[in-house]
């Protein structure tokens, strides 16, 4: 059938269903929070660095809403770890899409890239680069 | 079960005249209109949010800009006054079509939002001030929500609430505690957009005439859906959207009593709302003119009297039989799902609507789902934010009824929901 039932493939459900890394880490490098007020999603993600300061080391997201918002921080969570932080701050929605490894509505991406801005904005935070409370993906 | 027969409108002649209906869907969004990959038949169950487009609106439009288009009120010229007569007659139409008065009472905006701004702007900031109250309810539409909250904000007013039972009925003992001596407005949804509630205005407006005060009444989702006049309720203001009730998008309704728009002064200033103007001051045209700043929707203005003329051939009694039918089948056929929450008053007791969640599936994916078996419902918060907060619920799916449904719509409804529930088991 068309594009919905695409966007629901096993793998999505799967993550939806037994989110990987799911929780809140106890002694995160940084963490941040993040919404997509249109869809009432939230997500947490908590980031763990390496000695140097700047290697990925572990990712423990936390949260709720759509399946498309959960499984994208679940599968994220499990593709973070080894990459520098200015990789992470690299990636783009085309990174998501390809993640998730099916067509994103134009209505849903905003679901599915929530958990990688809220990581970026994490990061760049930690770094000292923006200040902000909470992500919001509204643009 | 009501009987298939006791539907009051032939839906197979009507759905004849809506081209949309006939399309497929389930192909690439990325270029609109039916191509490749759109193989199944729409069913589309969001005319809350918008409604389809009969074939004899779309030909006044044309017949309008092939025919004697130009600009209303300036041209001495023979088209512009065929426009000028056009026009000013869809509010000679409006005003038949809710028992108003007459034209003077009927300012053409955008849409009910627009209409709910200009009376916040060109009354409300000049009225209210400290100390005074304006009341609305809990299933107020953002609307008027988030219009009154900010004015309020401006000008030192305080906003209530009216609160909402657990079937979705305002509280009316708490509606009278609220509505006091310091009340200047009170703002209400007439059917509410997510619960399907149908709301006691011409009571609020006893309470709130009472007290000296206004009530303006957002006619949304009544309108479209039921026989309205205004006159019955008592309203001050009263406001609706024409691409609701099968008219083009760009044309709403500020319905106001005459001697309350007589005091008010312009929201818009500018051309074609003037009388005199000089370098030092200007006076204003008569009543509705005098909210019509500018070049209005004219298009649109005649493309809503052809709806309300389609309408009418209806009835809107036949109307709103067929969307209380639908809605109570559509209540009645989810209901028996333990897994599904309905929300607002029972089947038999609603406006053509029907927003609901399915325990294991998030509003949204359903709707993604839905969107597979090409059957469109609307998902989200309905801009009704807070009261989805107070249910407890980040989004809900809302399936809303309009003329041309029908039950097998409804059926394909409930069996994708079905789907739906399985894929996420």
């Amino acid at each position: 059938m068309g594009m919905g039932s695409d966007m629901y493939r096993q793998q999505i459900l799967d993550h939806y269903k037994n989110p990987r890394n799911y929780g809140e880490m106890e002694d995160p490098t940084f963490s941040h929070v993040g919404e997509n007020p249109s869809c009432g999603d939230t997500i947490k993600m908590d980031v763990r660095l390496e000695d140097d300061g700047d290697t990925i080391e572990y990712v423990a997201f936390s949260g709720d809403g759509c399946a498309i918002s959960q499984a994208s921080a679940s599968m994220l969570s499990q593709q973070l770890p080894g990459k520098t932080l200015s990789e992470l701050k690299e990636m783009d929605r085309d990174d998501i899409v390809d993640m998730l490894g099916v067509d994103i509505s134009p209505m849903r991406i905003k679901c599915a890239v929530l958990a990688e801005k809220v990581a970026q904005d994490g990061a760049k935070i930690y770094q000292g680069e923006i200040d902000l409370d909470k992500t919001k993906t509204e643009d | 079960m009501k009987a298939q027969e006791s539907y009051p409108i032939d839906v197979a002649a009507i759905r004849e005249d809506f081209p949309i209906l006939a399309r497929k869907v389930g192909g690439d969004v990325t270029t609109p209109g039916e191509g490749e990959g759109d193989t199944e038949p729409l069913v589309y169950l969001d005319n809350a949010a918008t409604s389809q487009t009969p074939k004899r609106v779309v030909e006044s439009i044309v017949d309008y800009y092939y025919g004697y288009n130009a600009n209303v009120h300036r041209g001495i010229h023979q088209l512009s006054q065929e426009a000028s007569v056009a026009y000013e007659e869809a509010h000679d139409r409006v005003a038949d079509f809710i028992g108003a008065e007459g034209r003077e009472e009927i300012v053409f905006t955008k849409n009910t939002t627009e209409a709910m701004n200009l009376v916040a702007y060109a009354w409300g900031l000049n009225e209210l001030g400290p100390g005074d109250r304006v009341v609305l309810t809990e299933m107020e539409h953002h609307a008027s929500l988030v219009t009154w909250q900010q004015l309020a904000k401006k000008t030192g007013a305080e906003v209530k609430y009216i609160r909402v039972d657990d079937e979705g009925r305002l509280d009316m003992e708490h509606a009278k505690e609220l509505i006091d001596e310091s009340t200047k407005m009170v703002s209400t949804v007439h059917v509410s957009n997510t619960l399907g509630t149908i709301n006691p205005v011409d009571e609020l407006a006893d309470m709130a005439h009472e007290v000296g005060a206004y009530i303006f009444v957002d006619g949304a989702q009544s309108v479209p859906t039921r026989p309205v006049d205004v006159g019955d309720i008592d309203a001050d203001f009263f406001a609706f959207s024409g691409h609701k009730m099968l008219g083009p998008t760009g044309i709403g309704v500020l319905y106001g009593k005459e001697g309350v728009l007589e005091d008010m002064e312009p929201y818009l200033y500018g051309g074609d709302m003037i009388r005199r103007v000089t370098y030092e001051d200007a006076t204003w045209e008569d009543l509705p003119w005098k909210f019509e700043a500018g070049t209005p929707n004219i298009a649109q203005g005649i493309g809503l009297h052809a709806a309300i003329d389609y309408l009418d051939d209806i009835g809107m009694e036949n109307v709103q039989r067929h969307e209380e039918l639908l809605a109570e089948y559509a209540y009645d056929r989810l209901s028996e799902f333990d897994d599904i929450t309905i929300y607002g008053p029972p089947g038999d007791d609603r406006g053509g609507l029907v927003a609901f969640n399915l325990d294991s599936v998030h509003a949204h994916d359903l709707s993604s789902i839905l969107n597979d078996y090409a059957v469109a419902i609307r998902a989200g918060d309905h801009c009704t934010q807070p009261l989805h907060d107070k249910l407890g619920a980040a989004a809900s799916a809302r399936a809303s009824f309009y003329v041309y449904n029908t039950r097998e719509e409804v059926d394909a409804l409930v069996e994708a929901v079905g789907q739906a529930r399985e894929l996420f088991a």
